[in-house]
């Protein structure tokens, strides 16, 4: 092994490794955000809480239906999708035109009541969900020991990130969603129904959050706090990449995992501060983010 | 002429708001399949609340629009463009994040007898060659032309177009006036703001005089040379 700076290459990959497994959720969750953003014009401080309910209905699924990871890997961000549909519905709807402090102190309210609700039920200590057989074990790189199932949420993590990014920037659906971004007035004078693409955008955007808790299940425990923990990190990753941005927050989500994770291995302590140093630094360069538009 | 029964759209006694503002006093006008008809007045006189409040984007509407024959005061923007009108906003509304192929392609198609990209492309040659660029690169004659031309694919028949000449240069606004004359030929039915009554009259049959949200007259395009000191005087120019 040829030691880099001192640092064995083992630890760094390591390092690297773990670094990407949490970008990769970084990812997954300031994308969502950011697609929420773009279109409703509301921070969804619910993210973590829908997170963490992906996590909890995959779990229940197994506990109570005997429904293993693969079916609830699509089951539980449909399901966890269409109480975000409900919640636009009958709650977000009505608050669009108002300060966008509202929309801050009424999902963060709603992320509140929905982790009460399952800290009551199954409290805060982890329940543990198991990884499918097929992704079970480890691959010997003779250097270094990789787990198959991190391996896994990296690649899932890469293939919905970029299907989104597709999505949006690619096809007719998204160019509806770019340009309502802009002029919602307008795009529904043309003739779309952009109430109710705003209603399934959401579903989408809490969707992906479901899809990050189904892949953290295995790999943390399944607990009702899982998600507020993780969105401190993810806003800051957001505001890096910039409020709205597609391939922004793809890139700081990836990015600011790597950088946490070299930090690591070169100055440990730091390594829970950097992101938010990060923040500071790219805020005071540039304060709409590194891909942001100024509004 | 204007009492034809078989009228594409009848206006009949509208009122308007913004907000808490009234700004529309009763707007009552008429227009025939196949005819080109202007809005004329001053600025702030109600010609584009008009036009918006025809979209159903204006905040709150009273009194009667009927698009042949069903009833649009009410309905929301989305069922109203379905209907088959097309909306070119005074500003042009050319979205910046999207090419100029993509603002091309937007609007859903709404009904029959659009036209196809390649016979727009024909129509406004200028669009050709900046397919790929963002809308907002765009001269300001240029983003006029994708508003106007991104409609005409949709098969809507009556085309809302708000002040389509305005800030171009007079070559721009010849070729605008070519392209209104020949969508009038194939059928198109224009409901036209402006306030430059010249290119108004080199297009339009009828016009109306729109002043403090209420139509105050009614002049035929061939009487127009008789009537240009009554326009003026209503203009104020």
């Amino acid at each position: 092994m040829i030691p880099i700076l001192n640092i064995p290459t083992d630890v760094l990959l390591g390092q690297l490794l773990l670094g990407l497994i949490n970008g990769s959720f970084y990812a997954i969750l300031s994308l969502g955000l950011s697609v929420i953003f773009g279109l409703l014009n509301i921070i969804n401080f619910t993210h973590g809480a829908q997170y963490m309910m992906g996590a909890f209905v995959s779990w229940m699924l197994l506990t109570y239906f005997g429904i293993g990871y693969w079916p609830a890997l699509l089951i539980s961000p449909v399901v966890v999708g269409i109480t975000g549909v409900i919640l636009e519905r009958f709650i977000l709807r009505r608050i669009y035109d108002i300060d966008h402090i509202y929309g801050f102190l009424l999902t963060y309210g709603v992320a509140l009541v929905i982790e009460s609700i399952f800290r009551g039920q199954y409290g805060v200590s982890g329940q543990p969900y198991r990884a499918p057989a097929l992704l079970s074990g480890v691959i010997d790189l003779d250097f270094m020991v990789l787990p198959i199932y991190r391996l896994w949420v990296v690649a899932a993590s890469i293939a919905v990130c970029a299907g989104t990014w597709l999505i949006i920037e690619k096809t007719r659906l998204g160019s509806y969603l770019r340009a309502a971004t802009e002029r919602p007035v307008l795009v529904r004078a043309f003739g779309v129904n952009v109430p109710r693409m705003i209603m399934i955008t959401y579903g989408f955007g809490v969707a992906l959050a479901a899809f990050a808790g189904v892949l953290a299940a295995p790999l943390y425990q399944v607990s009702s706090i899982m998600g507020s923990n993780l969105m401190v990190v993810v806003f800051a990753v957001v505001v890096i990449g910039g409020m709205g941005s597609i391939g922004g927050s793809i890139v700081a989500g990836f990015g600011l995992g790597i950088l946490e994770g070299l930090t690591k291995v070169f100055y440990p302590p730091g390594s829970n501060l950097v992101v938010f140093v990060a923040m500071i630094l790219i805020l005071t360069l540039r304060p709409a983010g590194l891909f942001g538009k100024a509004r | 002429m204007s009492d034809q029964p078989a009228a594409m759209l009848d206006i009949h006694d509208l009122q308007g708001w913004y907000d808490e503002s009234h700004v529309l006093h009763g707007i009552s006008l008429k227009v025939a399949r196949g005819e080109v008809i202007t809005l004329l007045g001053r600025n702030g006189a109600g010609k584009t609340t008009s036009l918006r409040a025809i979209m159903g984007i204006l905040g709150r509407t009273a009194g009667s629009i009927r698009f042949n024959g069903a009833e649009l005061v009410g309905l929301s923007p989305d069922k109203i463009a379905r209907k088959g009108i097309g909306y070119c906003p005074e500003d042009r509304g050319i979205f910046s994040g999207l090419t100029v192929d993509e603002n091309l392609l937007l609007p859903p198609v709404v009904g029959k007898g659009g036209m196809s990209v390649a016979e727009i492309h024909t129509l406004f040659p200028n669009l050709v060659e900046r397919r790929t660029s963002f809308g907002t690169k765009l001269s300001g004659g240029e983003q006029q032309m994708l508003a106007i031309g991104r409609i005409l694919r949709t098969g809507a028949s009556l085309l809302l177009l708000d002040e389509p000449t305005e800030g171009l240069a007079p070559v721009i606004v010849q070729q605008i006036g070519v392209a209104v004359r020949l969508l009038k030929q194939r059928g198109f039915t224009i409901l036209l703001v402006e306030q430059n009554f010249h290119f108004a009259s080199t297009v339009a049959d009828r016009h109306y005089v729109v002043e403090e949200g209420k139509i105050v007259d009614e002049i035929a395009n061939d009487d127009l040379p008789n009537q240009t000191e009554r326009l003026k005087s209503y203009l104020g120019v």
